[in-house]
C-alpha cells in the first residue's frame, strides 16, 4: 500500500472528514429562507404576499416597457487611418520592459486600444512565453493613478506645469544653478543600448555626473562574482539543476526564459525518455522548490555555508564547515551526482552576497558548467544594479555632495535597505526629479514629476542578451501629457531631437537602412532567425550582421567560450566561514510571481492573482513553519484555522523595526525560517487599490557592509498578540472536490520505470469494467446515447502537463485579459466570490504522517473541462448551459437566471456565480449608488473607471450580477478562426486557434487545438504521450475535453502499490459519493 | 388607365421597357460599369476628382478607342506619351488615376458608348423604372377572424334559440324549471368570456413582453439627411464604396467622412435627382443637406478648394440597427462566406430616403434564416468554401444521395454559442 496522500491544507490533512462537510455546499451563504422554512404551508398571508408581488412586478414591467429604447449614437473617423478597419485587431511587436524584466510581446490594438499581450514567438529565448506581470502590463496603461501631467512641488502639494517649453526652461535653470555639484541619474537597470547612448550624452553635458543603476531586488552579488556580468544560463542544456534558493522558475532573473529552457527537459513520454532532475537547498516553499525532485531546508543564514559544503564535497579545496548530520549527508548525494553529470550540471544561487556567488561559481567550475550551461561570452542584462554604487550615492547625498538627483524606474523610498537614509539624504539634494509613471513613494518626495509613457506609447529597444535586441513600438497615441525620459534628457543636454527621431537615426545607423529597421520592427526582435528566416534580411549590413549574431532557433543554446573568471575564493571562503551567526530566528524576504518587488503592485488583476504556494490574494504574510506555529500556540492543525479567514497576527522585530502580519502555515519550510513577500504596503498615491494591504517590509533586508550588498535575510523575534487576528483572502477551502481524491495524478521516475502502464491501466481497466463489447469507455460507458454522434469534425481540446506546470499565474491572468473576467476585490474574494475562470490548484504530496516532510507539490490548472456527459447540462432548468457540436460546453449568460444547479452539481467546481455588479454591465454602464459596485472594494471601482474600461475586450460581453460564468474554451478566438479559414477558402489548421492561457504559458504546459486533426498538437500530445495522459476523475464518465499528462518527480524512491491498486477509484466509479464515507486518501 | 385590366397594363408595360432596353443594351450596361467603376471621381458634365467626360472622344488622344483602352489600363504607363495627357497630369497636380486592367476592352467601349448616349443636363430624365406591380397582400387572417367571430355570434344566438325553444317546449309539456338566467349573468358564459380574456390577453401581454428593445420600422432623424436612394438607388454607388468594412470585419462601418468628400468635394448642389421626401412627405432640400456635411467636414466649396481633414468634427449618427450586447454578430461571416446579400436584412435600402429598420433584428428572425439558409457547401466547384471539406460525412451523405442541401442550421448554426458570448 502507497504512503502517499494529497492535500491542500493542514486541515484536510487532519480532519478530512470535518472538512468535507464544511465544504458540503457548494455557497456558503445561508439561504435567507430560514425562519420561513417551518410555518410556510400554515402562514396566514402568502397568497396575498403572492398577489402583492405579482401585481408589483407587473406594474414595474409595464413602467420599464413604457421607458424609450435609449438612442445609440455613432461617430464614424473623420479620416479613417490608412491601416485600420474598425473591429478587426492590429498586432504590433513591441517589448515589455519592467526595470530589467524584458519579455518580447506582441500587442494586439482594437479600434487604436491596446486590449492583450500576447509573447513573440520569433524571439528564441521566450518563444511566445509570458509571465503574469507581462500579461496584466496592459491594464497599467489605463492605470488611473498614473501622473497625468508634468508637475512641480509647491508646499506641500503638486501644480501642473502647463507646458513642457516651460517645464524645461524651468529645469534648464535648475541644472545650472547647481553647477559644480554633480548630477546623477539614478535608474534601475537599462537594458536599451540606445538609451544608454542618450545617458551618455546626458552625463558629458554635465561634468561630474554619473548614472547609478538600483534595482529593487538587487542581483549585484552574482554580477560580482563573474566579473561585474551575468553570464548567460542554459538550463536546457543541464540535465542536472542543483539551486540554493533561487527561484528561477518563478521569480529569479529571468524566469520567462529559463521555466522554458528548464521545462524542455521534462516533458518525457516513456522512462526510457529520462528528465532532468532538480535539487533545491532552501528556507522557504518556493514555486521553484515546489517543482524540485529534491528539495532539502536549512537556514538562511546557512546558504554559504551549502555552498561551501558542495564545493568541499567536490573537491574544490576547501574545508567544509560544520552543518547539521542531515544536510551533510544530503549534500554529499548531490556532490556524487554532480560529478556523475559533470558538464551537463547547472548550480543557481539566490543570495546576493558576492562571497557565496563566487563559491558557487566554483562549484560550477568543478561541475563543468562552464562552457555548456554556463555561457560567459552571452552576457544576460536583466538586471545590472550596482549596490555599492547606490550605497556610495545615498552617502553623497547625506552629505550634500549631490547637485541634482534624476529619478526612473528606481523608488528607494519604498524598497531600499535603508529607505529613512535614502529620504533624508533625497531633501538634502538641490533638485530632484523623478520621471516615473506614477506618484510612488520616492515621487511624492522629489520637487518635479516629468511622468515617462508607459511601455505601450513609447519608442524603444531592449538587449536582453547580449546580440539579442527586442523592440519596443508604441500601439497607442500617449493617453497623458506624458514625455519620453530619454527625450527630457535629449532637451536638457541641449539635444532638441525627441527620443523617436533619436531612436530611428541610432537603428538606421546600426542596421544599414530605414527598411532594415522597419523590418525589425516588424518582427520586434533582432539575432533570431528561426522559422521566420526572414527576421535576418538581406538588407542588413554584413557588418551588423557580425554584431548581431544571427543564430537560428537553437534546439539546446549554444555556447561560445568557456573562459570563466577566477581568483577571490579564498577570501570568500574566509568570509563566508566568519560570517555565520546563529540567531533564534531567521526571516526570508521573498518575491511573489504576480507582485515581485512592487512595481506593479497597484496592478488588481496581478493583486487578485492568488500565490501559488498559499493560494492568497491582494496581501503579504509571515509564512512560518509547524514547528514555530506550534511554538507561537497556533493551532494550525484545528478546523478553524484553515477554515476561517481569520489568521492570528503576529509581531516581527528587526532591528527594532516591529511589523504585525498574520501568520500563514506551509508545511515544508525550514523550521527557524519566517518568510515574508515583499511589494506590499503601498502608500494611496501609488494605489488606491493596494494602500492599506499588506506591509512593507523591504526595510527587513540587512546591509553586508563588508560585501557592500543587501542581502534578503535577517534575524528575528517573534511575539504572538493573543487574540489579534487578521482576515486574510485566501482561497484555499473554496471549490472543494467533496471528497473525490484521484485528481491528481503523479509518481516518481523510478515507479514510472517500474511501472511505466500504471496510469494507462487504470484507463484500461475502466474499459474492461464498463466497455466490454466495444472496448470504448467514452463511447460506451453511458446509458445515454452515443458520444461518438455528437463529434464533429472539430472538437476543440486542451491538454496540460503537470510536469511542466510552475504554478506562475501566467495563463490566469492572461484569461482575466481575453474574457473580461470581472476583479471583485479582496472582500468578496473572503466571501469565495473570486471569478477566475481558471485556477491553479495547488496539492501537497506526503506521507500519511508527517505534513511537514514534503515529498512534492502538484500544481493542477483547473478549468472547465467541457464534458462531453456534463453534469452541469442536464440540471438547468432553463437550458441555459448545453453542449455544442464541436465540444464545448457552452454557457448562455442571457439565458441564466441563476439558480446555480450547474455549479453545484459540477464536479470540478470551476463555475463561477456573479455575486455583485462588478462590472457595471447590470446597469446600463452606470455606476449609480444602486448598481451593487457603490458597495465592492475600491479595486472594483478603478476596474469600472471610464479609462479602466478602454481594457475591455470588445468580442467578449461583460456579464451582470446573477449568472454563471465559466470558461468559454476562447470560443471568440475558435469562432474567429473558422471565419478566418473559410475568408481565406481554405481549411483550418489544428494549432491555428490558441486558447489566451495556452497561448500564455511560458513552458508550453497548455497545449490547444483541434483534437479532431490528427496534426494538432493536442491530438499529437494524447497519442504520444499514453502513459502520462489522463482525465480528472474519469471513473465519473463526464467524458472531458482536457486532458493532463500526470507529473513525474525524478527521484529513486519507488512508490509501493502506485498503480497496482485502483479499488479505490473503483469505489469512485459511476456513483456519488458521500464524503463521510470517503477514505482519506486516494491509496488505500 | 383604371378600366384597363391589369394583365394588358402590364404586358404594354414590359414591351415597352423592353424596347427601350433593347435599344440601349450596351449603354446601359456601359452605364452600370461607370457606375461602379469611374463614378467616384468622374462626372458627365462637372469635374470632379478627375475631368469631365462628355465629348470626351471629341478630345487629344481620345479619337482612337486603343489609346483610352491602354489609358485605362495603365494610366502612369500612358502619360509620357502624349503632349495632351503630360499636360492633363501636369493640371491635376501630378494626380493620377488608379488603374482597371479588369476592365476589358469591350466594358471599356461600353463605357465610352454610355458616355456618348447619356443625355445631356436639362434634358428629361430617363424613363423611370417600373414601378413594382401591385402585390396581393394576403388579408386571410382577418376573413378567417371575422368568419370565425360570426360564427360564435351566430353559435350564440342559436344556444339561445336553442334555450328559448327548450323553454317553450318545457312551458307546454308543463315541465317546471327555474327561470332562465340572463347570459350576462350565466356563470358558463362569464367563464368563457374570462377564459377568452386571458388567452387573448396574455397572447397580446407576452407578445408585447417579447417584443421590448426591439425596433422595427425605427426611423430616426439624422443629423444629415441623407439619402440612400439617391445616393445606392439612383447614382448606384456600390454599398460596399462606402460600408467598406463589410465583406472584412464585424462592424459594415459607418463611412468615414473622406469617403463623403471624395465626392462631394465637388458635387456640391443637388440638382437633378428625383425629389427628396422624409417620412412625412415633407421635400427635403439636398442641397442644403451636402451643406451640412461641409460644416461637419469644415470645408468650403469652390475652384480648388482644398479640404484640411483636421479641421472636421465627426457627425453623430443615431445608429439604427441595434443589436443587444450579448449578441455578437459579423458582417464578413454573412456577406462574404454567406453571401447574404446586404437588402436580406436591411430591405431595399436603395429605395429608402430617410433609412427604417426593415427587419425585426429578433432571434427569431435570425433562427429562422439560419434554418432556411443554404450553405455553399461543394467546395470541389468555385462557388463552395474550401472550409467545409473538413465535413465528411456530410459530403459523403451528398455522394449517396441522402442531402441534396445544407442549411446553416446542419454545421451548427443553431447553437448558442455561435452568437453569443
Amino acid at each position: 500500500m502507497s504512503d502517499k496522500k494529497y492535500w491542500q491544507s493542514f486541515a484536510e490533512f487532519k480532519h478530512k472528514e470535518q472538512v468535507d462537510k464544511l465544504n458540503k455546499d457548494e455557497f456558503k451563504e445561508e439561504l435567507p429562507f430560514g425562519e420561513l422554512d417551518e410555518n410556510i404551508l400554515d402562514a396566514k398571508t402568502p397568497r396575498r404576499d403572492f398577489l402583492k408581488y405579482v401585481g408589483f412586478s407587473t406594474a414595474a414591467a409595464t413602467i420599464a416597457a413604457s421607458c424609450e429604447v435609449p438612442v445609440r449614437k455613432a461617430m464614424p473617423y473623420v479620416n479613417r487611418p490608412e491601416n485600420l478597419t474598425p473591429g478587426v485587431a492590429k498586432y504590433y511587436a513591441s517589448t515589455y520592459v519592467q526595470d530589467g524584466d524584458v519579455v518580447p510581446v506582441v500587442v494586439k490594438v482594437r479600434e487604436g486600444r491596446p486590449i492583450k499581450i500576447e509573447g513573440n514567438t520569433l524571439y528564441p529565448y521566450t518563444q511566445g512565453g509570458t509571465s503574469p506581470r507581462t500579461q496584466a502590463s496592459v491594464l497599467d496603461l489605463y492605470d488611473m493613478y498614473r501622473t497625468p501631467h508634468p508637475k512641480r512641488k509647491s508646499g506641500n502639494s503638486f501644480q501642473e506645469i502647463p507646458t513642457f517649453d516651460q517645464l524645461d526652461q524651468q529645469i534648464g535653470a535648475a541644472l545650472a544653478g547647481a553647477a559644480g555639484a554633480p548630477v546623477v541619474l539614478l535608474t534601475s537597470t537599462i537594458v536599451s543600448p540606445s538609451t544608454k547612448q542618450v545617458i551618455s550624452q546626458f552625463l558629458a553635458k554635465y561634468p561630474g555626473s554619473r548614472h547609478v543603476q538600483y534595482d529593487a531586488v538587487s542581483y549585484s552579488g552574482l554580477s560580482t562574482a563573474h566579473g561585474g556580468r551575468i553570464p548567460a544560463h542554459n538550463f536546457d542544456r543541464a540535465d542536472l539543476v542543483v539551486s540554493l534558493g533561487a527561484d528561477f522558475l518563478a521569480t529569479w532573473l529571468a524566469p520567462v526564459e529559463f521555466a522554458r529552457q528548464f521545462s524542455s527537459k521534462r516533458k518525457l513520454r516513456s522512462p526510457e525518455d529520462g528528465m532532468s532532475k532538480l535539487y533545491v537547498f532552501e528556507s522557504h516553499l518556493s514555486p521553484t522548490g515546489a517543482s524540485a525532485d529534491e528539495r532539502f531546508t536549512h537556514r538562511p543564514s546557512e546558504t554559504g555555508a551549502v555552498a561551501l559544503a558542495l564545493l568541499a564535497a567536490l573537491g574544490g579545496g576547501v574545508t567544509a564547515p560544520s552543518l547539521d548530520a542531515n544536510l551533510t549527508k544530503t549534500i554529499q548525494k548531490v556532490a556524487a551526482d554532480l560529478k556523475a553529470h559533470a558538464g551537463k550540471a547547472l548550480v543557481v544561487c539566490g543570495s546576493n552576497d558576492p562571497n557565496v556567488q563566487t563559491v558557487v561559481r566554483e562549484i560550477n567550475r568543478a561541475a563543468g558548467a562552464f562552457g555548456t550551461t554556463l555561457d560567459t561570452a552571452t552576457t544576460l542584462n536583466y538586471r545590472q544594479g550596482d549596490d555599492a554604487a547606490m550605497a556610495t550615492l545615498v552617502d553623497d547625498m547625506n552629505a550634500g555632495r549631490i547637485g541634482a538627483l534624476l529619478l526612473y524606474g528606481a523608488n528607494p523610498a519604498y524598497d531600499y535597505v535603508d529607505a529613512k537614509a535614502f529620504t533624508n539624504g533625497l531633501a538634502k539634494v538641490k533638485l530632484t526629479i523623478s520621471f516615473n509613471e506614477k506618484l510612488d513613494e520616492t515621487s511624492e518626495l522629489c520637487q518635479y514629476l516629468v511622468p515617462a509613457h508607459h511601455y505601450l506609447e513609447s519608442w524603444g529597444d531592449a538587449e536582453p542578451r547580449s546580440g539579442y535586441i527586442s523592440f519596443i513600438q508604441p500601439a497607442i497615441y500617449p493617453l497623458f501629457k506624458t514625455r519620453p525620459f530619454q527625450t527630457s534628457l535629449l532637451k536638457w543636454s541641449g539635444n532638441n531631437q525627441d527620443y523617436e527621431t533619436y531612436f530611428r537615426t541610432y537603428w538606421v545607423g546600426r542596421l544599414g537602412s530605414e527598411a532594415a529597421l522597419d523590418k525589425a520592427l516588424q518582427d520586434g526582435v533582432l539575432g533570431s532567425a528561426g522559422s521566420q528566416s526572414a527576421a535576418q534580411p538581406a538588407t542588413i549590413a554584413d557588418t551588423v550582421r557580425a554584431a548581431i549574431a544571427p543564430v537560428p532557433t537553437p534546439a539546446v543554446t549554444p555556447v561560445t567560450t568557456t573562459a570563466a573568471p577566477t581568483g577571490n575564493l579564498a577570501a570568500a571562503v574566509t568570509a563566508i566561514t566568519g560570517q555565520r551567526k546563529a540567531g533564534k530566528d531567521e526571516i526570508v524576504l521573498f518575491q511573489q510571481v504576480n507582485i515581485l518587488s512592487g512595481k506593479q503592485a497597484g496592478n488588481p488583476w496581478l493583486l487578485e492573482l492568488p500565490d501559488p504556494i498559499t493560494r492568497t490574494t491582494y496581501e503579504n504574510y509571515a509564512m512560518i513553519s509547524t514547528k514555530k506555529a506550534k511554538e507561537l500556540g497556533i493551532d494550525y492543525e484545528g478546523v478553524d484555522y484553515e477554515y476561517y479567514q481569520e489568521k492570528p497576527l503576529i509581531d516581527l522585530t528587526v532591528n527594532g523595526r516591529k511589523v504585525s502580519l498574520p501568520a500563514m502555515v506551509v508545511p515544508g519550510m525550514n523550521p527557524d525560517t519566517i518568510a515574508v513577500a515583499v511589494g506590499y504596503g503601498r502608500s494611496e498615491n501609488f494605489s488606491k487599490a493596494a494602500a492599506g494591504l499588506g506591509q512593507n517590509v523591504f526595510g527587513f533586508a540587512r546591509w553586508n557592509a563588508a560585501a557592500k550588498v543587501r542581502e534578503y535575510w535577517n534575524e528575528v523575534t517573534t511575539s504572538t498578540k493573543a487574540g489579534d487576528a487578521y482576515k486574510i483572502a485566501r482561497i484555499q477551502m473554496h471549490n472543494s472536490y467533496e471528497g473525490r481524491t484521484a485528481v491528481v495524478k503523479e509518481t516518481t521516475l523510478a515507479t514510472f520505470k517500474a511501472q511505466p502502464d500504471a496510469f494507462l491501466k487504470f484507463r484500461e481497466e475502466l474499459q474492461e469494467d464498463f466497455a466490454k463489447r466495444s472496448g470504448d469507455y467514452r463511447a460506451e460507458g453511458t446509458l445515454y446515447d452515443d458520444p461518438a454522434l455528437r463529434t464533429h469534425e472539430i472538437k476543440w481540446g486542451m491538454s496540460i502537463d503537470l510536469n511542466a506546470c510552475y504554478g506562475c499565474g501566467a495563463c490566469v491572468v492572461a484569461c482575466h485579459l481575453e474574457n473580461n473576467v470581472p476583479v471583485v476585490g479582496k472582500n468578496e474574494v473572503l466571501r469565495a466570490h473570486e471569478m477566475h475562470w481558471l485556477r491553479i490548484d495547488r496539492y501537497f504530496v506526503t506521507d500519511e504522517k508527517n505534513p511537514d516532510n514534503l515529498k512534492a507539490v502538484v500544481f493542477q490548472p483547473m478549468l472547465c473541462q467541457h464534458c462531453e456527459n456534463a453534469p452541469c447540462e442536464n440540471v438547468c432548468p432553463v437550458a441555459a448551459t448545453m453542449h455544442n457540436t464541436e465540444g464545448i460546453n457552452q454557457m448562455a449568460y442571457n439565458r441564466c437566471i441563476g439558480t446555480r444547479y450547474c455549479a453545484n452539481n459540477c464536479p470540478y467546481k470551476v463555475r463561477r456565480f456573479n455575486w455583485g455588479d462588478y462590472t457595471g454591465a447590470s446597469t446600463h454602464g452606470v455606476l449609480g449608488p444602486n448598481s451593487g459596485v457603490g458597495k465592492l472594494d475600491t479595486v472594483v471601482h478603478q476596474m469600472n473607471d471610464e479609462l479602466t474600461r478602454m481594457v475591455l475586450n470588445p468580442d467578449v460581453v461583460t456579464r451582470s450580477r446573477g449568472v454563471m460564468e465559466k470558461c468559454s474554451f476562447c470560443v471568440q478566438r475558435t469562432q474567429l478562426g473558422k471565419l478566418q479559414a473559410k475568408i481565406e477558402n481554405r481549411k483550418i489548421g489544428g494549432d491555428e486557434v490558441q486558447s489566451a492561457c495556452a497561448q500564455a504559458c511560458p513552458t508550453g504546459a497548455i497545449v490547444f487545438g483541434n483534437a479532431n486533426d490528427t496534426n494538432s498538437a493536442v491530438a499529437k500530445t494524447r497519442e504520444q504521450n499514453p502513459r502520462r495522459l489522463f482525465y480528472v476523475l474519469e471513473q465519473i464518465h463526464t467524458l472531458p475535453n482536457v486532458s493532463y499528462l500526470a507529473k513525474i518527480r525524478n527521484t529513486d524512491e519507488v512508490i509501493e502499490g502506485e498503480g497496482s491498486s485502483n479499488e479505490q477509484a473503483r469505489q469512485q466509479k459511476g456513483e456519488p459519493v458521500t464524503p463521510q464515507q470517503e477514505p482519506a486518501t486516494e491509496h488505500k | 388607365m383604371n378600366f384597363l385590366p391589369s394583365n394588358v397594363r402590364k404586358g404594354a408595360l414590359l414591351g415597352l421597357l423592353f424596347f427601350l432596353s433593347y435599344i440601349s443594351l450596351q449603354a446601359q450596361d456601359g452605364k452600370a460599369i461607370f457606375s461602379a467603376n469611374c463614378a467616384s471621381c468622374h462626372a458627365l458634365d462637372k469635374q470632379l476628382t478627375g475631368p469631365a467626360l462628355r465629348g470626351v472622344e471629341t478630345r487629344g488622344p481620345w479619337t482612337d478607342r486603343a489609346n483610352v483602352v491602354k489609358w485605362v489600363h495603365n494610366p502612369g504607363g500612358f502619360i509620357p506619351t502624349t503632349p495632351y495627357t503630360q499636360q492633363l497630369a501636369a493640371s491635376m497636380n501630378g494626380q493620377i488615376m488608379p488603374s482597371f486592367p479588369q476592365l476589358s476592352e469591350k466594358e471599356i467601349f461600353s463605357i465610352l458608348d454610355y458616355i456618348k448616349s447619356a443625355p445631356a443636363p436639362g434634358a428629361g430624365p430617363a424613363t423611370p423604372a417600373a414601378a413594382g406591380a401591385p402585390q396581393e397582400t394576403g388579408n386571410g387572417e382577418l376573413i378567417f377572424g371575422v368568419i370565425s367571430i360570426v360564427l360564435a355570434i351566430i353559435a350564440l344566438i342559436l344556444m339561445q334559440v336553442n334555450s328559448n325553444l327548450k323553454k317553450l317546449s318545457d312551458d307546454k309539456e308543463q315541465i317546471l324549471r327555474p327561470e332562465p338566467v340572463p347570459f350576462w349573468r350565466n356563470k358558463i358564459y362569464i367563464a368563457l368570456f374570462a377564459v377568452i380574456l386571458f388567452v387573448v390577453g396574455g397572447f397580446y401581454v407576452a407578445k408585447s413582453a417579447i417584443g421590448l428593445g426591439r425596433q422595427q420600422g425605427y426611423q430616426p432623424t439624422q443629423p444629415i439627411f441623407f439619402s440612400h436612394k439617391v445616393h445606392a438607388g439612383v447614382n448606384q454607388i456600390n454599398c460596399l464604396y462606402c460600408h467598406s468594412a463589410a465583406l472584412e470585419s464585424k462592424h459594415a462601418m459607418i463611412p468615414p467622412l473622406n469617403v463623403c468628400m471624395n465626392c462631394h468635394k465637388a458635387i456640391n448642389a443637388y440638382e437633378k435627382g428625383p425629389k427628396i421626401y422624409d417620412e412625412n412627405g415633407k421635400e427635403i432640400n439636398g442641397t442644403a443637406e451636402i451643406k451640412k456635411l461641409y460644416d461637419y467636414a469644415g470645408f468650403t466649396p469652390g475652384p480648388g478648394a482644398q479640404w484640411d481633414p483636421s479641421k472636421a468634427r465627426s457627425p453623430q449618427w443615431v445608429k439604427i440597427h441595434n443589436l443587444p450586447d450579448h449578441v455578437y454578430f459579423n458582417h464578413a461571416q454573412h456577406t462574404r462566406v454567406g453571401n447574404v446579400a446586404c437588402q436580406t436584412c436591411h430591405g431595399n435600402i436603395q429605395e429608402m430616403d430617410k433609412v427604417a429598420q426593415a427587419s425585426s433584428l429578433s432571434m427569431g428572425w435570425c433562427i429562422n434564416c439560419h434554418r432556411q439558409q443554404k450553405i455553399a457547401f461543394n467546395y470541389n466547384d468555385s462557388t463552395g468554401n474550401k472550409f467545409y471539406s473538413i465535413y465528411e460525412k456530410f459530403h459523403n451523405d451528398f455522394k449517396s444521395g441522402k442531402m441534396d442541401s445544407l442549411t446553416v442550421k446542419d454545421i451548427g448554426g443553431l447553437e448558442c454559442q455561435k452568437c453569443h458570448y
